[in-house]
C-alpha cells in the first residue's frame, strides 16, 4: 500500500504598517512618487545619519501582538542583519532577532476540516529595503530607496498548518485582523502583505519533521495554494524515489506556476545580528501596554454577533460586510445617518459588490461617503428619484463620491411629479400604440409592460413607475 | 600681541572688542597654515575662499550685535570623520576620495551657529583606527614639537594643529582615546565627554557605542567654552542626552579643596614610561599640596578593557563600514564582472590594511558560533569594568593617571606591531567602554622635549569636576607653550 503523507507549513508573513513616515526617519511611505524622492540622508544610508525609531510601529505591533494573543515583549531591542545587496543601503537591515517585540501567540482559524489554533512564534519589527529596476537597454541597475525604511512587521507562525486550505484561513483571518487595527492595508499584490512558506512533508504518524523547504514570491492566495500543492507534491516524488528533500530557498513563478531553486543551505549567509549601537532599547510600560490594550477595536466576530442583535438583515449579509473593516465602518456609518440598516445593507450587497467584481476592487477602494449613500437612500425613500435613476446615480457617486442631491438637481432627474403632465404623456402614448392598447383590453397582460416602458422612454426616465402604473390602468 | 598667541575665547573677546577682525585671524591662520603645513601635514583639505568668505560674514555680524557667543569668529579644524555640507568629507580613506556630505554634523552645525568658522577638515587615521595618524590615506600626520615623531591618534591632525597655531581649536572624535592621546603627544587640552553629550548625527561612526565628539584646545578654558557649544541634546541622535547642566565654564575655578582624587595601582604597573610616571605622579602632588585628598587604589579589570575595546570597536567598525560598498558614493573600483566582484575589488582597493583588519576582527567576532564566545563575553566585561568604575566613584571625585604609557613615539615605529599600538590605549579605553568623561592636558616634557599627558577621569556627567580639577592645576603649572 502507497504512503501517506502529511504536509507541514509554517508561515513568515510580512505586513507593511500603515504609518505616514517611515520606521526611522521622517520620509513619506506613500507607495509611487517619482524614484528616490521620498528619501533623506537616513533611509539612503549617508555617512553620519543615525535612525530614530518611529513609535506608531511599535503602537501597531504591540496592536497586532495583543490581537493575536502574544506575550509583549516590554524590554526589546533592534538588531543588525548584515548582509551586502544594492537595495539595503547600509548593507545591514535593522531588524529584532534577540528580543522581538511580540511571543507565543495564537490565532483560530476554521476550515472544512474544523475549527484549530495555529500558532505565533513571534512578530518583529523591521525596516523594508529599496527596490532595484533593471534597465535592459542600458544593462544596468538602478535602485530606488522610496521604500527604503518603510516599516514592516515579520509574523513567524509555527509549523501548525497541514493543508493549502489551513494557509488561506489563516492568512484571511491575520489580514482580517490587522485591517480591523487599521495597521495595514495587506494586499498580496501589492506586497503591503507578503508571505513565504515554509513546508515539510513526513509520513502520517511519524513524530519528527521532515526536511524543509521555504519559498518566496507568492503574490495571491491562487499562487500560494498552487505553490504549496506542487511542492507537496515535487517532496513526496523525492521521497518515493528514494532521495532527500534539501533544504533550500525556491522561488515561485507565477506565470510558470513552478517553483525553483534559489539557494541552499550551504549557501545562506552568516548575517552577524548584533544589537544595533544606534538605536536605544524600547521599554514599554504597563501605562503604554494599558493604553494599546484600551485603544483596541472591535473585531470581526465581536461586530457580527452586535449586528445580529441590532441590525435586521441576514446572517449572510452581516458575513459580506464584516469582511472588510472598510465595509462595516461604512454600513455602520450610513446607518447612523439614514437609521434603514436593511436598505443600506441592500445597496452594499447589491451595487456595490456588482461594481466592485466588475470593476476588479477591493471593498478597501471604494470611496463614496456614508453621507452620501444616505442622502441617496433617501432620495428614493421620497420618491425624488425612481430606482432606476437611483441606480445611475450610485454608479457616479461610486466612481467620484458625488453628492446625490446635486447631482440629480443639476442633471434634472427629479421624478416628475406633475400629474398633468404625466397624464398628457400617457395619452399620446396610448394614441400611438393602438395595437397595445387592444392587446391589453383583449386580456394580454404584459402588453402594459410595453406602455409602461414607452412612457418612462418620452419621460427620460424620470417618471414614478408606480404612478405611471395607476394611470394607465385607469385610461384603459 | 600677534594674533596666533590668542586662546580662541581671548581672540572672540578681542574681535567683539574691535581690536582685530574675524578676518585678519583667518589670514593670520591661513599664512601659518602656509608655513608650517609642508612639514606638519595636519590637514587633508583647506577652503581657503570659502574660510575667508564665511570670516568677513561673521565679522559683519558680530559687528551688527547678531553674533556675541564665546567663539564667536574663531577659526576653528574639524575632524575629516565630521560631515560638513558642501565640503570633502573623507575620513581619510581612500574609499571616501571623493565624498561631498548633504548636510552637516549637529556639532559642527552647533559651531557655526555660534560664529566659529571654519578652516577645513583634519587628518586622522582612517576611520579614526589607528593611535598614530599614520594610517590616513593622506599623508602622515607630523608632531610640531618634533617632526620625526607622530603627533598621536586618530585625532592627530586636529591636535597637531591645534600646537603648531593652525587653528585656535579643533574638534575631534574619541572612541577608545582618539582625543586624549594625540592632546598628550601633542602638549593641547583634549577632552572626551560622557556618551551622549555631544550628537553623534553627521559623526561617520567608527564605534557607535563608544564614539564621542570632542574638543581639543590650546587651553582649559578653551576646552569649557568648546563643549558649552557642542553640547546639545539632538533627537536626530537616539543616544543623545538631555542635560541641565551644559554651563561648563561656570566650573573654572582654582580651587580643588577636598576634591577627592584616586590613583588606580594599576596604571602604574609595567611598560610605563618612567619619565611619564614622574610627570603625572608630580602633578598629583600638585594637587594635594592645594587641597585635594589624593590616595591609590586598586580600579581592576584594567587588562582587560583592551580586547573588549578591541572587540565591541572592532564588531560595530565591521558593520557600520559595511555601506562603503561603491553603489551609492565614494570610491568604485575601475573595473569588474558583475556585483560581487565589484564590491570585492571596490572595498579591497578603498580602505587601508588596519580598516581591512579590523573589519575582520569585527566579522569573525560576529560570526555564528562565536558570537557568544567573543562578542557576548565582551559586553559581559564592559558591564564589570563599568561596575568597577562605579565603584571608585563612590569613593572618589576623579580618578587621576597617565593618558599613554609613553610619549609619542617616532612614525613608523607603531604600525609594523599593531598589537603593541593597541597596548598604548591602556588607561584611555576604559573610559569610552563605561562612557564616561575624561581630560587630557599637558603635565611636563621628556628628556626628549615630548610633551607628557595628565589623564583626569570622573563619572558620568562630571564634566565640571574635571574642568575645575584641570583649570586649577594649569593655573599653577603656568603657560605651556606650543612649541620650545
Amino acid at each position: 500500500m502507497a504512503k501517506q503523507y502529511e504536509t507541514v507549513i509554517g508561515l513568515e508573513v510580512h505586513v507593511e504598517l500603515a504609518t505616514k513616515t517611515k520606521i526611522f526617519c521622517g520620509c513619506s511611505t506613500a507607495f509611487g512618487g517619482a524614484p528616490n524622492t521620498h528619501t533623506c540622508p537616513v533611509c539612503t544610508g549617508m555617512p553620519g545619519s543615525l535612525p530614530v525609531l518611529n513609535k506608531q510601529v511599535v503602537n501597531y505591533a504591540v496592536a497586532v501582538g495583543l490581537a493575536t494573543n502574544c506575550t509583549i515583549t516590554q524590554y526589546c531591542k533592534f538588531d543588525r542583519k548584515n548582509y551586502f545587496y544594492p537595495d539595503n543601503p547600509q548593507n545591514y537591515q535593522i531588524s529584532q532577532l534577540y528580543l522581538p517585540i511580540c511571543r507565543n501567540g495564537h490565532v483560530d482559524i476554521e476550515t472544512a476540516a474544523g475549527k484549530k489554533s495555529v500558532g505565533i512564534h513571534e512578530i518583529h519589527m523591521e525596516e523594508d529595503a529599496g527596490k532595484l529596476i533593471h534597465d535592459e537597454w542600458e544593462d544596468c541597475s538602478l535602485v530606488d530607496y522610496n521604500r527604503s525604511g518603510v516599516p514592516l512587521i515579520e509574523i513567524v507562525s509555527e509549523p501548525d498548518m497541514r493543508s493549502a486550505e489551513e494557509v488561506i484561513a489563516y492568512l484571511e483571518k491575520l489580514r482580517m485582523i490587522i485591517q480591523y487595527l487599521g495597521a495595514s492595508d495587506c494586499k498580496l499584490n501589492e506586497g503591503s502583505m507578503r508571505a513565504d512558506v515554509n513546508l515539510s512533508v513526513r509520513e502520517v504518524g511519524a513524530e519528527e519533521f521532515g526536511t524543509r523547504t521555504e519559498m518566496k514570491n507568492l503574490n495571491s492566495f491562487r499562487a500560494i495554494t498552487h505553490a504549496i500543492e506542487g511542492e507537496r507534491e515535487r517532496q513526496i516524488d523525492l521521497l518515493e524515489a528514494g532521495q532527500q528533500v534539501v533544504q533550500e530557498t525556491r522561488r515561485w513563478d507565477d506565470a510558470k506556476e513552478y517553483s525553483y531553486a534559489m539557494r541552499s543551505k550551504e549557501d545562506a549567509q552568516d548575517y552577524r545580528y548584533f544589537p544595533d549601537p544606534d538605536l536605544v532599547p524600547v521599554y514599554i510600560s504597563d501605562e503604554w501596554l494599558a493604553q494599546i490594550r484600551e485603544s483596541q477595536p472591535e473585531f470581526r466576530e465581536e461586530k457580527m454577533e452586535r449586528y445580529k442583535k441590532e441590525f435586521d438583515i441576514p446572517e449572510y449579509d452581516i458575513g459580506i460586510i464584516t469582511d472588510s473593516k472598510h465595509m462595516a465602518d461604512l454600513f455602520e456609518e450610513t446607518v447612523a445617518i439614514c437609521n434603514q440598516p436593511k436598505k443600506v445593507s441592500n445597496w452594499l450587497m447589491g451595487e456595490t459588490l456588482r461594481l466592485l467584481k466588475e470593476k476588479s476592487m477591493d471593498p478597501e477602494d471604494i470611496i463614496f461617503s456614508p453621507e452620501n449613500l444616505a442622502k441617496l437612500i433617501h432620495l428614493v425613500d421620497s420618491k425624488a428619484v425612481n430606482s432606476t435613476v437611483a441606480k445611475e446615480v450610485f454608479e457616479v457617486m461610486f466612481a467620484e463620491n458625488i453628492d446625490p442631491e446635486k447631482y440629480v438637481e443639476e442633471k434634472g432627474l427629479n421624478t416628475v411629479n406633475d400629474e398633468g403632465a404625466l397624464r398628457k404623456t400617457i395619452e399620446e402614448v396610448i394614441q400611438a400604440n393602438p395595437q397595445s392598447v387592444e392587446d391589453y383590453r383583449n386580456g394580454k397582460e404584459k402588453a402594459i409592460g410595453f406602455l409602461v416602458g414607452q412612457t418612462m422612454k418620452a419621460m427620460k426616465g424620470k417618471a414614478d413607475p408606480a404612478s405611471v402604473n395607476r394611470i394607465l390602468k385607469e385610461l384603459l | 600681541m600677534d594674533i596666533l598667541e590668542y586662546s580662541a575665547v581671548e581672540l572672540s573677546a578681542a574681535i567683539k572688542d574691535g581690536k582685530v577682525t574675524a578676518s585678519e585671524a583667518m589670514e593670520a591662520v591661513l599664512a601659518r597654515i602656509d608655513e608650517k603645513e609642508k612639514d606638519i601635514n595636519a590637514y587633508v583639505t583647506i577652503d581657503r575662499e570659502q574660510a575667508l568668505k564665511a570670516a568677513a560674514a561673521v565679522q559683519g555680524k558680530i559687528e551688527r550685535g547678531e553674533l556675541t557667543g564665546s567663539l564667536a569668529g574663531v577659526p576653528v579644524a574639524i575632524k575629516d570623520n565630521m560631515c560638513t555640507e558642501g565640503m570633502l568629507t573623507t575620513c581619510s580613506s581612500k574609499i571616501l576620495e571623493n565624498f561631498v556630505p548633504t548636510f552637516s554634523a549637529e556639532a559642527v552645525i552647533n559651531l557655526e551657529k555660534e560664529g566659529a568658522v571654519i578652516i577645513g577638515k583634519t587628518n586622522m587615521d582612517e576611520f579614526a583606527m589607528g593611535s598614530t595618524t599614520e594610517t590616513s590615506a593622506y599623508g602622515v600626520t607630523r608632531n610640531p614639537w618634533n617632526t620625526a615623531h607622530v603627533p598621536g591618534g586618530s585625532s592627530g591632525g586636529s591636535a597637531a594643529a591645534v600646537a603648531a597655531g593652525e587653528c585656535f581649536f579643533a574638534l575631534g572624535s574619541d572612541t577608545g582615546g582618539s582625543i586624549r592621546q594625540p592632546a598628550s603627544f601633542c602638549g593641547v587640552v583634549g577632552l572626551k565627554p560622557t556618551y551622549g553629550t555631544v550628537s553623534r548625527y553627521g559623526l561617520i561612526a567608527y564605534g557607535s557605542s563608544l564614539d564621542q565628539i570632542g574638543p581639543l584646545t590650546k587651553n582649559v578654558s578653551d576646552c569649557a567654552a568648546v563643549l558649552e557649544l557642542i553640547a546639545s541634546h539632538d533627537t536626530k541622535d537616539s543616544t543623545s542626552v538631555k542635560r541641565e547642566d551644559t554651563d561648563f565654564t561656570s566650573a573654572l575655578a582654582a580651587d580643588v579643596k577636598g576634591m577627592k582624587i584616586g590613583i588606580p595601582k594599576d596604571y602604574f604597573g609595567e611598560g610605563l614610561d618612567a619619565e611619564v610616571r614622574d610627570a603625572v605622579l608630580a602633578a598629583a602632588k600638585v594637587l594635594e599640596e592645594k587641597g585635594a585628598v589624593v590616595e591609590e587604589f586598586d580600579l581592576s579589570l584594567v587588562e582587560y578593557a583592551i580586547p573588549t575595546y578591541y572587540t565591541i570597536a572592532a564588531a560595530e567598525a565591521s558593520s557600520n563600514l559595511e555601506r562603503f560598498d561603491g553603489v551609492k558614493y565614494g570610491y568604485r573600483t575601475m573595473e569588474y564582472d558583475g556585483l560581487h566582484n565589484m564590491y570585492k575589488k571596490t572595498r579591497s582597493e578603498g580602505f587601508g590594511a588596519e580598516v581591512k583588519r579590523r573589519i575582520m576582527l569585527g566579522s569573525f567576532v560576529l560570526s555564528s558560533g562565536y558570537y557568544d564566545a567573543y562578542y557576548l563575553k565582551a559586553l559581559k566585561v564592559k558591564a564589570m569594568i563599568n561596575k568597577a568604575f562605579d565603584e571608585a566613584f563612590a569613593k572618589y571625585d576623579l580618578i587621576l593617571g597617565p593618558v599613554a604609557p609613553t610619549t609619542a613615539p617616532r612614525l613608523g615605529e607603531s604600525l609594523s606591531d599593531p598589537l603593541k599600538m593597541y597596548l598604548g590605549d591602556i588607561y584611555t579605553i576604559s573610559v569610552n567602554l563605561a562612557g564616561l568623561p575624561g581630560i587630557s592636558l599637558p603635565c611636563g616634557k621628556d628628556s626628549k622635549g615630548l610633551p607628557i599627558g595628565l589623564q583626569l577621569i570622573a563619572d558620568r556627567f562630571q564634566e565640571k569636576k574635571l574642568i575645575q580639577t584641570a583649570y586649577t592645576y594649569e593655573k599653577i603649572r603656568g603657560d605651556f607653550k606650543t612649541e620650545e
